[in-house]
């Protein structure tokens, strides 16, 4: 027979074409959904809540690299999923946070969370939301010590006060509490990029558009922090835009590796956010459950996805 | 599936039909031909020819006695220089028949339509055209259209979806051969005696869809169904459940649902054998990719080598650094362009080396893109896992056997990984007990 190009022909196992998505195009999409926040992050609590990003950003990045490089690992900075973790957990920090304390809670988001537990697709929790209560109780004043939104000429942010929720938690002066519309635009004391619902809520629809996330966890989420609101008697546009529900519901809770595959296992994982963020708001003695939630599901996501299976084709459950 | 959703789950891929409006040309004549002895799947035939025989187009040249296998034709007229024991596509040595061709076709003498008035000659003569499924599978046509349970089949289910991209022979099957596709359809239906006929053709087909309509109009046993232009609307099992609703039970066959599915290739083949009585020795098919000067649907007769119909193309126009037999979803790559066309080839594409090289993996961020795109509804990410700490219990609990390796999971994966390929060797790794 003709032997022709022996040897110089690839051989590999079908299929020969591949979709262009790639992990790092995922992570480029989630920081373009970002930007709307972080951009009214800076008008809400002015420049050091920028600053307080870039450095949870810089530290994040700079961990990771150092961890691979030491444990002699391929570097996988270049997945942008490090820079994705700054920027969440930045957004979890009030603006006056000192820069050290964000440096550790880097530390714990990317070394102890996600590499030591062997690096993306690996860890049990989502690493912002894991770093934000770690530093909560660690820290528990500065991470409770809310700059109010400065007014949009002024640089400092040394006024402080409580977040609507807190306001709210402390049920003494409820007249205080901000409109639904400041609430809505994000200018009140919190996260420095919880605040804005408008900006997030962009960010999720760009999500959405994407196709990067499934509609399913942010719904469940918020719409089960709503009923639940209307249930207990309170304003349920006042809870979905307070605190981090918006920011939780479309950026933490949908994190891949820590959220169930399949859409009945990320209904049930929405709602029981959704419950537990509403259940310490309401009953604990902390004013906001989002991160403890998200927290608490990311550990029971394997016990849902084993009990939400489906079946294949030809009718076996797997 | 979902529950949102009477189709099963499926994808988008670019449809690259370049050659979609290109008519068949008829390729000449090789100066030889190999004919491999693995035209199917089941027994291999012995040859029936010594060397030094001359053969006629249409003569039995391999055949054999064990039930699942057909016999295997002449495709030209010369003589018979070689047999001997070559490595063939499937990576195994098998015996090839090399013919010498004298360029005249002359076609064996007393070749004449069959004689056919029951459904036991039919089936006979289903077997004596050598046909196999001309899809991919090459599965010995006269044994599935023959199932213990006959009677119970209510339907008769043609593949032209096509799904695979830049393939088009099909397509042009139905628009040239489409008297020769009806007809075959409708001596099926008689001697199977099936009381309903479909023929799926994806969305994209458009024309084919009207023409065919147009014909089978006054039939009403006859359907012609469009299928969504997603990928795998071939595959036996999805094509099934999008024309008729049902799903098949693991372990059963299409036919214990009362389905019988089979190319349009094959119908069309089967039909002009029962017209004129010659067998099934030349294949319809696209030659493309990007590698290929010019991108042609060429019937070429079978045994011709690859390398033959590229330069009937005009030869390559970039260094080829892959060359697919099949579509680039699930064809498989062959290490030379000496391969030859058999039965079953569809599609020859060759690659430049920016195509043929696959993006490099990365770690999986269980995204679940393979587990909504799994149309047998698996679980591409945990089959893997199971894999990479080779848990051959898991992998059957898992179901890895229910996969097709139709390649959704592969394709639509951002971390590149190789997931259909896991899963082929998932099954064997289950087949062999794990003891590796």
């Amino acid at each position: 027979m003709g032997r022709y190009n022996q040897g110089t022909l690839i051989v590999s196992s079908s299929p020969h074409i591949v979709d262009n998505v790639t992990t790092t195009r995922i992570m480029l999409d989630v920081l373009i959904a970002l930007i709307p926040a972080f951009i009214m992050s800076g008008v809400i609590f002015g420049s050091r809540a920028i600053l307080l990003t870039v450095t949870c950003v810089a530290a994040c990045v700079l961990f990771e690299a150092g961890f691979q490089y030491i444990t002699k690992k391929d570097s996988t900075i270049t997945d942008l999923s490090a820079v994705v973790t700054g920027v969440l957990l930045g957004f979890n920090l009030p603006s006056s946070l000192p820069f050290w304390m964000a440096v550790v809670g880097s530390f714990v988001a990317i070394v102890v969370v996600k590499q030591i537990f062997g690096g993306i697709g690996q860890n049990f929790a989502n690493p912002a939301i894991t770093a934000r209560v770690v530093l909560l109780v660690s820290f528990a004043t500065p991470m409770t010590t809310w700059p109010l939104p400065s007014n949009l000429l002024g640089t400092t942010d040394a006024v402080t006060g409580a977040t609507p929720l807190g306001i709210l938690n402390m049920g003494t002066d409820l007249s205080s509490l901000p409109s639904n519309m400041d609430l809505f635009l994000g200018f009140v004391g919190g996260s420095l990029g919880e605040t804005s619902a408008i900006a997030l809520l962009i960010g999720g629809i760009y999500l959405l558009w994407r196709k990067v996330i499934e509609p399913w966890i942010p719904l469940a989420f918020i719409g089960t922090v709503f009923i639940f609101a209307l249930l207990a008697g309170q304003d349920p546009i006042f809870h979905i835009c307070a605190g981090g529900v918006m920011l939780g519901a479309f950026f933490m809770a949908t994190d891949y590796t820590t959220s169930p595959h399949l859409t009945t296992g990320k209904i049930v994982f929405g709602i029981g956010c959704g419950l537990m963020t509403m259940i310490i708001r309401l009953y604990g003695s902390y004013p906001e459950g989002v991160s403890f939630a998200i927290l608490l599901m990311n550990i029971l996501t394997p016990q849902i996805d084993m009990l939400f299976r489906r079946k294949t084709y030809g009718g076996v459950k797997i | 599936m979902s529950i949102f959703s009477k189709h099963l789950p499926a994808i988008h891929v670019e449809h690259y039909k370049y050659t979609a409006e290109s008519p068949t040309e008829k390729m000449p004549v090789p100066d030889k031909v190999y004919i491999s002895m693995v035209q199917h799947i089941g027994a291999p035939c012995q040859p029936k020819v010594e060397v030094g025989d001359l053969v006629k187009v249409g003569q039995v040249i391999g055949d054999t006695d064990a039930f699942v296998s057909a016999p295997i034709h002449s495709s030209v007229s010369g003589k018979v220089t070689a047999i001997d024991k070559s490595l063939t596509m499937s990576g195994v040595w098998d015996l090839i028949v090399t013919i010498t061709t004298d360029k005249k076709q002359e076609v064996l003498e007393g070749l004449a339509p069959p004689q056919i008035d029951d459904k036991d000659s039919f089936i006979k003569a289903v077997r004596a055209s050598g046909l196999v499924g001309l899809g991919g599978a090459a599965f010995p046509t006269h044994i599935k259209f023959n199932p213990k349970n006959l009677d119970e089949v209510d339907s008769f289910i043609i593949n032209g979806a096509e799904c695979e991209p830049y393939l088009t022979a099909d397509y042009r099957t139905m628009m040239e051969n489409s008297e020769l596709l009806i007809n075959g359809l409708k001596n099926t239906l008689k001697y199977l005696k099936i009381k309903r006929g479909i023929i799926g053709i994806e969305s994209n087909k458009a024309p084919a869809i009207n023409k065919l309509r147009a014909m089978v109009k006054d039939n009403p046993e006859i359907e012609v169904m469009e299928l969504r232009s997603v990928y795998p609307q071939g595959g036996e099992r999805v094509l099934i459940y999008e024309t008729t609703g049902r799903e098949i039970p693991i372990g059963k066959l299409p036919a214990d649902i009362g389905a019988i599915v089979s190319n349009i290739s094959s119908v069309v083949a089967l039909q002009n054998f029962i017209e004129t009585g010659m067998p099934l020795v030349s294949k319809k098919v696209t030659v493309s990719g990007n590698a290929i000067r010019i991108p042609k649907n060429v019937e070429a007769p079978i045994g011709t080598p690859i390398s033959q119909l590229i330069t009937f193309c005009g030869g390559y126009k970039r260094t080829p650094k892959k060359i697919i037999m099949g579509g680039p979803m699930m064809g498989a790559a062959v290490y030379d362009d000496g391969m030859t066309v058999n039965k079953n080839t569809s599609g020859i594409l060759t690659f430049d080396e920016e195509l043929a090289t696959l993006p490099k993996e990365t770690p999986c961020i269980s995204c679940g893109r393979c587990i909504k795109a799994c149309p047998m509804l698996l679980m591409p990410t945990l089959l893997a896992k199971a894999y990479d700490a080779k848990d051959v219990e898991q992998l059957q609990k898992l179901n890895v056997n229910l996969c097709m390796e139709c390649g959704c999971c592969s394709y639509v994966c951002p971390a590149k990984k190789q997931l259909a390929f896991t899963n082929k060797l998932g099954k064997r790794l289950v087949m062999e007990g794990g003891k590796k």
